[in-house]
């Protein structure tokens, strides 16, 4: 991954729009945040694989990090704190949010085909 | 030659190594087979590399390569179970028990190491843990493993007393370190957690001694 390039990823955003999409939306402070922190809880949520179409999406920059939105036909995909992105060799768009130590917080990715549990062994 | 089989089972690739590598190697050295049941492929797991080399959907590659690292290291067999990770307590536990028990009864297990329900931290080692003992009850009397479980959890030991088996691990400290070390998505990011936290020689020091609490079958 590499920092978010705000006109690529509004490019993909927009190339992705108005079709059939796979979602994958997830956020985690870790499984293991009250064991370390007893006054902390832990907090965390994944859809992997939604199947969505939206109208129309935009990257938003907060200065430092990024804030997206996908506008369905009956809701929204929302997602803060992205920093980085990749363009991946299956042509999805993955985005990503990580704290200081690299430990990912925030995950919005978009794909024209399903999201795997296992990647392929070829890869 | 004992006739001893060790089966380690946790949900994650480098359980393993953080929780039994020190007790794996001594089995090792005494020329006892050892197979590693992985639950998962991890690859749910938050840390992607520091600096950050993994994302969501290339972690499991990274995290099944790093595994076969430490199986390496370690000298033992892998098999995986092909759970997905952080679903392990939602999935029916009768299926996962029935699944232990058909692979402990085929590789002939006589120990059986694996987390302490209720008392591992992550969802996944409770629910594992958890279907482990349900398993190895379920087996013939006098096919059973001994259950040798590890507990996390802060209050474990206030909870359960001390546990009944208790190994210096110092003397496999090198094999037990390359050994998490090969879970370089993953080291990293636990070695800091373990460095940054007040409790830094406390955890460090845990990471020296293996201990293991037995399951009584009444």
């Amino acid at each position: 991954m590499e920092a978010i390039q705000q006109k690529v990823v509004q490019d993909k955003i927009d190339q992705l729009s108005d079709k059939e999409v796979y979602v994958h939306l997830e956020t985690t402070n870790g499984a293991y945040a009250s064991h370390f922190d007893e006054s902390a809880y832990n907090v965390g949520a994944f859809i992997r694989n939604a199947k969505v179409k939206y109208q129309h999406g935009k990257i938003v920059s907060t200065g430092g990090s990024y804030r997206v939105g996908l506008k369905l036909d009956l809701g929204w995909v929302y997602a803060e704190g992205v920093t980085d992105f990749e363009i991946d060799e299956k042509n999805r768009l993955l985005m990503a949010g990580h704290d200081r130590e690299g430990r990912l917080m925030v995950a919005l990715e978009i794909s024209e085909t399903p999201f795997s549990y296992e990647a392929d062994p070829d890869e | 030659m004992s006739k001893e089989k060790v089966v380690v089972i946790f949900p994650h690739p480098d359980d393993e190594s953080f929780g039994a590598s020190g007790t794996i190697s001594k089995f090792r050295d005494e020329g006892v087979p050892v197979t590693y049941l992985c639950g998962t492929l991890g690859e749910m797991g938050r840390n992607m590399g520091n600096p950050v080399f993994a994302n969501r959907e290339t972690l499991s590659t990274f995290r099944k390569k790093e595994l076969e690292e430490a199986a390496n290291q370690l000298d033992i067999e892998v098999e995986m179970l092909g759970y997905q990770d952080k679903t392990l307590e939602f999935e029916p536990r009768d299926l996962v028990a029935k699944h232990l028990k058909e692979r402990l009864e085929a590789l002939e297990a006589t120990i059986v190491i694996t987390h302490y329900p209720g008392y591992a931290v992550h969802p996944d080692h409770d629910a594992l843990g958890a279907a482990v003992v349900d398993a190895v009850r379920q087996m013939d009397e006098s096919r059973r493993p001994e259950v040798w479980m590890h507990a996390i959890s802060n209050h474990s030991k206030q909870d359960l007393g001390e546990p009944e088996i208790i190994y210096d691990v110092r003397p496999y400290w090198k094999r037990k370190l390359a050994a998490i070390k090969a879970h370089l998505s993953q080291a990293d990011g636990m070695m800091n957690l373990i460095e940054n936290h007040e409790q830094t020689s406390e955890q460090l020091e845990r990471l020296k001694t293996e201990r293991f609490y037995r399951y009584t079958f009444s």
